[in-house]
């Protein structure tokens, strides 16, 4: 597969195939007509809120909803105790207060015996108004027995620490995965602690240790999470109009938790207001949702407010790592272990594939060539909302990317080595590839030199080290911070990755009209990543057929086929590969049909954009048009062809592609305030084949923001008596655009040899690079007193600690 | 109470229990679903729209409190078919993309371009502080806005 | 927890005031639990939490009286009523007090500021509040009117504890006056951990020197416990010294000892009383050197 080259305009001024392209979505949200989930609005809806528990762990003495239930316009007040009472008739067994999690654990749907998180859900109130909802909810009376909380990770595992999951009869807080492991890990253990005790004994060699944290963060999409469920008495049909990031395993995920029949159920994912990892799981709320319709036999809406989406909703990250890199002096990397504690709140709630309980989180051995690699993560249950898997996180490559980028840049100040000689001295080599990494990713392609140094260029690297030096010397700080990460997306191979059991390869179904214009149906869900336009872009490269002229539909479960849907950067490498070869497919079909038309053997014709014609004979040919009509006109087909222009595929993917890309961010801080200024962040991704390069730079300035926030100011953090304090947006702060800088962007392409197109995927690459980038900016600039390295968020009161050299323990509110 | 304000150039009277919020009366009682909300404590500013000229975030505002007011809406930036500059800068520079922050972002624009027709890049971004947007990272949507500056009237509807 | 996330306001009444004596009147109808609103962006959000439930809400937004700026004799006399905006951009109050323009840049954002009002921030009295170190350090007055008259109250008597001033339920604040100092010069430092947040510290000061040394000066600072928003022991340690950067760290150093800032989520008691001392130096050494330049 080659790179971009110059493709024909439509006739609407579109690129025919690859290129920058102004959206057909922006119509709609531009006129303020885009229909996102509290914009659906059917006859007869009731409205709902959720009472939520106000302490993190306690038991549930009584609660009292009989003046709730008496206020007018309250029609409904439904607690655990009322859906325990009615069984399951379903695979996964139990009742209907509890429901199974994607990592195969239970959740409550509303709490029965404990609520075990500040924020869980123990009672849901059904009124004619939102309004009214939530009056009532101040009228119901629970009485808790107040419980100790397990706050802080690290004490989990303690001797009598208090008991979370006392339901499943467990007598600690460890948690056991679907293979019956209480950890995970990857690599080699022996050869990698061999090869640490080794260079610890060498003194040609040295052995950086840091602790490492990952804190909790939230996706916090504009739009929150929500649903309206409408389960018709009569029909027994359930449309469910929802914030899914991920349409049609959801509903195969209500067909098994609710025992309702899959060909009956709907599921309508109208215009996402961002996802993020946000919108992938099951919601308690959705659940009561259609628990609320089926009681009342009316649609109901449960829209959750911001509190609730940061409080309860799937959270990122909380991730304590503890790294150790050997290496040479002369800095060649030899060896790195990581050593994971994971706080998965107080369900075990991951959206990640079955066979990988930790993610991708294995491919923290980065973007160096080495041999020895470890990692051992082990999760445990806290007071805590849960999730984990979620905010662009490509199944926790936030957290290996983080990693490994910290502490190279650790292991470069222990050497007083520049940090980008020593990444350029350790970058896996162009003729590795396809390289296969010590924790066993093959890395479809890569040019990683050519894309740092472009990148180096772009900052004026040497030109900034000589800014660096001089302003020092006039006692002023400013940092530079290298990132470069690899990334896996598109998972994937269903042979090994599947969802509940459910295998990660995708639907696409194509049909060209009689008239030429055809309509793409995809499995996966954008929340703002441009499909309706990239897509047609695709069908548009590979038949001919104006973008102008394709409709893209998604979203409804009754009208797409099957998939698992958008989130880990999927839908380029899966569904946008499915795309291409459903549109060979009909390209295929197109010659024969030609042929049959041209009176020709379908090996005598030629392909050119758009059309197929005779070789040697170019003003003999059919355009696509043409043969579209064909097609379903009475022209005579070859025995065993059938007629029309359509065609259907499942994409299996072969493997994962593996986006990179080099960061590099600018900082100044003032040492005397600790607060930091992002001067430039430049960064040049290569993602392969770029379909629409407009989105593509899109997706990277979005991520790049959030490696600004996650690094300066985004935290759920918590006290010791359980309170989140990252629960609104007064506290869980995003950057603004006063925070964010002009982005430079690069690109270098290197497409992905497996992928139809070469295209790799992007959507969660800056995410993923960004905030090594600018935490080691930071440590960079703070450097010259002592700082190695301090935790996220460097809130200006992080940084002044740090360079006291008494920095802070971010995750919890302790002095 | 009964109520009375101008929306879009249109007037209506209805009646509403003093406590609903601007936004939610706009929204659900207007069917005005083009402005957004996405937060509990007045920061991110997807249901920003103008009152008598000027934004305002409508969660912050009593529904009582715009009696007798004008409101102006997302829905009333385009003249019929014709969209407003601002409108087609955000499509020109994609300045959007789930589109959740972006009528609120396109208000405030139109405010800025009203009253500073060639703001620096630094006013813009300043001028939008107060809003956030997960999507972008923001560098298209101070783009869009400076190409509203420099396009301050077309007379072609183009999407 | 408890209250958090309601998203909608519980019942409430409502009146739209005509005069500042239509609203006693309105104030005094409607009870002991009725409260004014201006700009709202305090309030409402209380409401919608519900941690305030007020009775009745009084609108004041089209009391004309409460409006604008003006100089009257040696004072500048602000309304109750004028926007954030309107103070940031205000030329008149630019000229005597670059302190307002640099404080109410970093106060909320552009379209709270439209909203929200300086009396509203003034009554609110968050003890985070950056108007109430600019009114401190300028030893502002406050006007409050009842239906038995006015009277006024120094801006550093006015609060009586976090969230409680000396306006009572049945009275409004009407303006807020600030002598005119010739040769002043002023400045504003806050620290915060993202634009629009409350500060984790901020200090503001007004220099006036005089001969070489300084004339006067106030020193206010929010967010780091110091009572009444003010530093009084800093400011008579500068009466009569020269503005050098010893005598100004001397100064801040004192008003940082006066102050008693607590450890949360912004940052670390130690932190913030650093700051106490950095900001107020900061504040002070662009306040002589606007002084002795201006």
């Amino acid at each position: 597969m080659t790179a971009v080259e110059e493709v024909p305009l439509s006739p609407a001024g579109n690129p025919i195939g690859f290129g920058s392209m102004k959206r057909v979505e922006d119509a709609r949200f531009v006129r303020g007509q885009g229909n996102y989930v509290d914009d659906v609005n059917l006859p007869g809806m009731l409205h709902s809120a959720i009472l939520r528990s106000p302490h993190a762990h306690a038991r549930i003495v009584s609660i009292d909803k009989s003046a709730a239930e008496a206020l007018p316009g309250v029609v409904l007040v439904i607690t655990g105790e009322m859906l325990a009472g009615v069984p399951r008739p379903s695979l996964l067994g139990d009742n209907f207060a509890w429901m199974p999690t994607l990592s195969y654990d239970t959740q409550a749907v509303l709490a029965t015996d404990k609520v075990r998180f500040q924020g869980q859900e123990v009672a849901f109130v059904i009124a004619e108004s939102k309004y009214i909802a939530r009056d009532a909810l101040e009228l119901i009376d629970v009485e808790y027995d107040v419980l100790d909380a397990v706050m802080d990770a690290k004490k989990a595992m303690d001797p009598g620490a208090p008991v979370i999951r006392d339901d499943k009869g467990q007598t600690d807080n460890s948690i056991t995965d679907v293979h019956g492991n209480q950890s995970w890990e990857s690599g080699n253990a022996e050869a990698t602690a061999a090869a640490i005790a080794a260079a610890e004994a060498d003194p040609n060699c040295v052995v950086v240790t840091e602790q490492i944290l990952y804190p909790r963060v939230h996706p916090a999409p504009m739009e929150t999470c929500g649903s309206v469920a409408e389960l018709n008495p009569v029909t027994g049909q359930l449309t469910l109009y929802t914030t899914s990031q991920a349409p049609h395993a959801h509903r195969t995920v209500y067909a098994m938790v609710a025992g309702l029949p899959e060909q009956k159920i709907r599921v309508i994912s109208p215009d996402i207001g961002g996802g993020f990892g946000n919108k992938v799981g099951v919601y308690p709320g959705y659940v009561l949702s259609i628990v609320g319709s089926l009681l009342t036999g009316k649609p109901v809406k449960w829209m959750e407010d911001r509190s609730e989406n940061l409080m309860s909703t799937s959270f990122a990250r909380d991730y304590h790592m503890k790294a150790t890199i050997a290496a040479t002096r002369e800095g060649k990397i030899l060896a790195v272990d990581v050593d994971v504690l994971a706080d998965h709140g107080a369900f075990n709630g991951v959206a990640q594939p079955t066979n990988y309980p930790a993610g991708f989180f294995h491919i923290f051995s980065g973007s160096y060539d080495y041999p020895n690699a470890h990692c051992k993560v082990t999760p445990v249950y806290t007071n805590k909302a849960p999730g984990g898997v979620a905010y662009a996180c490509s199944f926790r490559i936030t957290e290996a990317a983080y990693v490994i980028e910290r502490v190279v840049d650790c292991l470069a100040a222990e050497l007083q080595m520049d940090p980008a000689e020593l990444r350029l001295k350790n970058l896996i080599a162009a003729d590795k590839f396809p390289y296969m990494s010590p924790t066993g990713w093959e890395y479809d392609s890569g040019e990683y030199e050519k894309t740092m140094r472009l990148a180096m260029e772009i900052a004026g690297y040497d030109e900034l080290r000589r800014e660096q030096a001089e302003k020092r010397a006039k006692g002023e700080y400013m940092g530079i911070g290298i990132s470069f990460f690899t990334e896996g997306v598109g998972a994937g191979p269903r042979k090994t990755m599947d969802i509940l059991g459910l295998g990660m390869a995708d639907g696409i179904e194509l049909r060209v009209h009689p008239t030429g214009k055809a309509v793409l149906r995809l499995s996966v869900q954008s929340q703002g990543q441009a499909h309706e336009t990239t897509f047609a872009q695709i069908v548009s490269h590979e038949l001919g057929i104006p973008p102008e002229d394709i409709d893209v539909v998604h979203g409804d479960t009754d009208q797409t086929p099957f998939g698992l849907g958008t989130y880990g950067s999927r839908s380029t490498p899966v569904s946008g590969a499915a795309a291409s070869v459903v549109a060979r497919k009909v390209r295929e079909r197109a010659k024969i049909v030609a042929a049959a038309a041209l009176e020709c053997s379908p090996d005598d014709l030629e392909w050119e954009l758009g059309r197929w014609y005779v070789k040697g004979d170019k003003e003999r040919g059919k355009t696509i048009q043409e043969i579209a009509l064909l097609s379903h006109s009475s022209l005579e087909l070859p025995e065993g062809i059938e007629g029309h222009l359509d065609a259907t595929a499942v994409y299996n993917p072969p493997n994962l592609t593996y986006p990179y890309g080099c960061y590099i961010c600018v900082v100044d801080v003032d040492v005397l305030t600790g607060q930091v200024k992002v001067r430039r962040f430049i960064a040049v991704d290569d993602c392969g084949v770029r379909i629409n390069p407009m989105v593509v730079e899109g997706q990277v300035h979005g991520g790049l923001a959030d490696g600004i926030g996650m690094a300066l100011m985004e935290l759920i953090a918590f006290d010791e008596d359980g309170n989140c304090l990252g629960g609104s947006f007064m506290d869980y702060l995003l950057p603004t655009a006063m925070e964010c800088p002009d982005y430079e962007l690069g690109e270098t392409v290197t497409p992905s040899p497996h992928h139809p197109i070469g295209a790799k995927g992007v959507g969660e690459s800056a995410t993923v690079g960004s905030p090594a980038a600018v935490v080691n900016a930071v440590i960079d600039a703070i450097s010259p007193f002592g700082v190695r390295h301090a935790d996220m968020p460097l809130t200006p009161a992080n940084v002044w600690r740090a360079i006291q050299g008494r920095p802070m323990r971010t995750d919890m509110a302790v002095e | 109470m009964q109520i009375t304000l101008t929306v879009n150039g249109t007037e209506y009277t209805r009646d509403v229990e003093p406590r609903m919020l601007l936004v939610h009366f706009i929204r659900d009682e207007l069917l005005l679903r083009g402005t957004h909300w996405g937060c509990d404590t007045s920061n991110c500013g997807t249901c920003t729209l103008w009152v008598d000229g000027e934004p305002v975030k409508s969660c912050t505002m009593l529904a009582v409190m715009a009696d007798g007011r004008a409101i102006r809406t997302v829905e009333g930036l385009a003249n019929g078919a014709e969209l407003d500059p601002i409108q087609q800068g955000f499509i020109e520079c994609h300045g959007l993309q789930c589109g959740f922050c972006t009528p609120g972002m396109m208000m405030t624009g139109r405010w800025l371009l009203d009253n500073n027709p060639n703001p620096s890049e630094g006013e813009i971004r300043e001028c939008i502080s107060g809003q956030i947007c997960r999507c972008t990272g923001y560098k298209n949507i101070v783009s869009a806005i400076q190409w509203a500056a420099e396009h301050p009237a077309t007379s072609e509807v183009t999407s | 927890m408890e209250g958090e996330g309601m998203q909608t306001p519980a019942p409430v009444g409502y009146a739209k005031a005509t005069s500042v004596s239509d609203a006693l009147a309105l104030l005094k109808k409607h009870g002991e639990d009725s409260r004014i609103v201006a700009g709202g962006h305090s309030l409402i959000p209380m409401m919608r939490l519900r941690i305030a439930a007020p009775e009745a809400l009084i609108d004041i937004n089209d009391v004309a009286e409460l409006k604008g700026i003006s100089i009257e004799g040696n004072e500048i006399v602000i309304g109750a009523m004028v926007r954030h905006a309107e103070v940031l951009s205000s030329p008149i109050l630019f000229e005597h007090y670059a302190i307002f323009r640099e404080a109410e840049k970093l106060i909320a954002d552009p379209i709270v500021r439209n909203r929200g009002t300086i009396g509203g921030s003034m009554c609110q009295a968050d003890p985070s509040e950056d108007l109430s170190a600019v009114g401190a350090a300028l030893k502002g007055t406050v006007v409050i009117q009842s239906e038995s008259g006015t009277r006024t109250v120094a801006l550093r008597d006015f609060h009586e504890g976090p969230y409680m001033t000396k306006v009572a339920q049945s009275e409004i604040l009407t303006q807020v006056r600030f002598p005119i100092r010739p040769g002043a010069g002023s400045a504003y430092e806050k620290v915060e951990r993202r634009v629009g947040d409350w500060p984790v510290a901020s200090a503001g000061t007004f220099v006036v020197v005089k001969d070489g040394v300084v004339d006067d000066c106030g020193i206010g600072l929010t967010a780091v416990g110091a009572e009444h928003f003010c530093a009084p022991e800093a400011e008579a340690f500068l009466i009569g010294k020269e503005p050098t950067e010893e005598n100004l760290s001397a100064a801040a150093q004192l008003a940082a000892d006066s102050c008693n800032p607590f450890s949360d989520q912004r940052g670390p008691a130690d932190y913030k009383k650093h700051l106490a001392h950095e900001l107020t130096l900061r504040a002070l050494r662009r306040s002589a050197a606007a002084s002795q330049g201006a």
